[in-house]
């Protein structure tokens, strides 16, 4: 088949340019954040981070309100995950476990509630914490985090729930579990990773949130993570903006995330094709 | 849109074992109990708090003249529908309303197309090559999209961008040209980045649909004849096309809502005023200017509009359930 393995090479070549060419932005910001500003000046571009450093990340560092943000961003970000978790497992363990007046339409609302747009509400949640005075606060962001992500959380945990077969439990408290000891015993280490990916995709969600947080978090020293790089670019453009700064700065949110990504993307993604959201 | 409303929770079907499914349904209790309710209560609880109070404001707002006055204390008028005739008679609003639909459908229609061309492409190639692009789409996927976007700007920035360059390079006139200025480039450039972030999601999903497709039927229908594009055509779209339109349907839904970034481009040099789209209107009208009725009101169409898209898909997802 010698005309196939040709045809096959033709494809290998163009797979890996679209490899490259959607890789790209990426690397990009890696290649800037090592190199100075006044090898980014020249109209000609460098193309890989030869003779680069460390500088940027430094500076970045320097500024002093990346450590103030990203204190924020964990507070809130963690808070959330925790409650959202412990919330969902809940509401998952009542859609999956038992049969009630309203389950289908609570399952009804829980998916439409995952699609309604931030940008639809954003205005009315503004005017509500600022009534309640709980503007440029981490518990105003973290309620609102929260109930953004509980519909999606229940939504994948009630697939684990339910992989789990109830006659595992019943098993146990025929041998005298209690119903607890038995759930406790038996389910709960069964649905660990179900936990886990649906913790990592709460925290996702929360941790790169830019909508929301613009709209409640206005004061320069309750900035999120999101809202100081943007602030950061800002202040950047005000003189002439400092790429290698800007990309260096844009690296420190990003790898992280990237790398945490990767490591369960795989788990993530059945999830979200049975019915998911991404954002 | 299906008009019919879902069957009344009350009338639950007999629950049916189907045979197909690999795991077993889940075992539903006979007994009456109270705990799903308390298992249930702080879901309820956070979500009337965070989202249907300010929902149900909004619905009220939406009907008031609530302006800078009401700001200041003084007590909102109501105004019937006012509001949203002033709305539907503003000609501004319609081309904001018909700039996010088109972007919506022209953001979403490319990138289920690229998204299902890749997707083919992971197919066809080697375990070497089909993995390095698995890992580009996963790379792209993963930025933050505040990241992303700070990236893409740095990309087509005027004076000393890759963008710029490349195009020079190639014998166009672009040195210096400002990409954001116009709105039609601006919006090119953020349908460009859009669909750059949206593509990894819908090939992979599409993808993972056609490692279900059983080689078999595939070497068969090659056997008969069948060329590669009518194998595609005549095999692989039918049977891909439950994931096909469950991603176009998301990708309409995420589409429809380029708040992040759209606002970002704007930072970076775009005319507000002539690129909003319906979130950065919105954001405009409310933050921005305080006029809080007409930005309810914009706000609940916006809903409506997302909700109408959503049915169809959510629909689907409960017929599953059951």
């Amino acid at each position: 088949m010698k005309i196939k393995s040709v045809s096959t090479g033709v494809w290998t070549v163009v797979a890996i340019a679209v490899a490259v060419v959607w890789a790209f932005p990426v690397y990009w910001m890696f290649n800037s954040s090592f190199l100075p500003n006044a090898v980014l000046q020249s109209t000609t571009p460098t193309f890989l981070p030869f003779g680069g450093s460390f500088d940027n990340f430094k500076n970045v560092f320097a500024d002093g309100k990346f450590v103030a943000a990203l204190g924020i961003s964990l507070t809130v970000t963690l808070t959330t995950v925790a409650v959202a978790l412990f919330v969902a497992f809940l509401g998952a363990l009542a859609i999956s476990r038992f049969k009630f007046k309203g389950r289908k339409s609570f399952i009804l609302a829980m998916l439409l509630i995952q699609m309604l747009p931030a940008e639809g509400m954003f205005i009315a949640q503004y005017k509500m914490m600022s009534s309640v005075g709980l503007l440029n606060n981490v518990l105003g962001l973290t309620l609102l985090y929260t109930a953004a992500v509980i519909p999606f959380t229940i939504w994948m945990l009630r697939g684990f729930v339910a992989g789990v077969p109830a006659e595992l439990e019943e098993a146990g408290m025929v041998d005298g579990l209690s119903r607890t000891q038995a759930f406790m015993r038996i389910t709960f280490p069964l649905l660990a990773p179900g936990l886990v990916a649906s913790g990592v995709y709460a925290f996702l969600q929360a941790w790169n949130e830019f909508t929301v947080a613009l709209v409640v978090m206005t004061e320069d020293q309750m900035k999120t993570l999101p809202l100081w790089l943007r602030g950061f670019v800002q202040a950047s453009a005000t003189r002439e903006t400092d790429w290698g700064l800007v990309m260096a700065a844009s690296m420190m949110v990003a790898v992280p995330v990237i790398i945490f990504f990767m490591i369960v993307q795989s788990k993530m993604s059945s999830g979200l094709v049975g019915g998911a959201v991404k954002g | 849109m299906p008009s019919h409303a879902p069957a009344p929770p009350a009338q639950q079907p007999p629950q049916v074992e189907s045979a197909s499914t690999a795991t077993p349904p889940p075992v539903v209790k006979k007994r009456k109990s109270k705990a799903p309710i308390f298992l249930i209560a702080p879901t309820l609880i956070i979500l009337i708090a965070a989202l249907g109070y300010p929902v149900g404001w909004q619905i009220v707002t939406s009907f008031q003249k609530f302006g800078l006055k009401q700001q200041f204390g003084a007590p909102p008028e109501f105004v019937g529908f006012d509001n949203y005739t002033a709305l539907l008679t503003d000609p501004n609003f319609w081309v904001i309303l018909g700039r996010s639909l088109l972007f919506c459908l022209l953001a979403a229609g490319i990138t289920v197309l690229i998204g299902f061309l890749f997707a083919i492409l992971m197919k066809r190639v080697g375990t070497v090559a089909r993995l390095i692009l698995q890992v580009s789409m996963l790379l792209a996927w993963a930025m933050p999209v505040v990241a992303a976007m700070t990236v893409w700007v740095w990309l087509v920035d005027w004076r000393r961008g890759v963008l710029n360059w490349l195009l020079t390079r190639f014998g166009f006139d672009a040195e210096g040209h400002n990409w954001l200025a116009e709105p039609l480039t601006f919006f090119a450039i953020a349908l460009i980045i859009v669909v750059w972030m949206s593509v990894p999601f819908v090939a992979l999903s599409i993808y993972a649909g056609l490692t279900q497709i059983s080689e078999e039927v595939l070497e068969a229908a090659a056997m008969d004849g069948a060329t590669g594009i009518q194998r595609i055509r005549y095999i692989v779209m039918p049977l891909i096309a439950p994931v096909l339109s469950i991603v176009l349907l998301l990708q309409l839904i995420w589409d429809l809502r380029v708040f992040t970034q759209i606002k970002l481009l704007q930072d970076a040099g775009g005319v507000a005023n002539e690129t909003n789209l319906l979130g950065t209107y919105i954001y405009q009208m409310g933050v921005g200017s305080g006029d809080f009725g007409a930005a309810s009101a914009v706000s609940i169409l916006m809903l409506i509009i997302t909700i109408a898209i959503s049915w169809y898909y959510v629909r689907s997802l409960m017929k599953e359930e059951n």
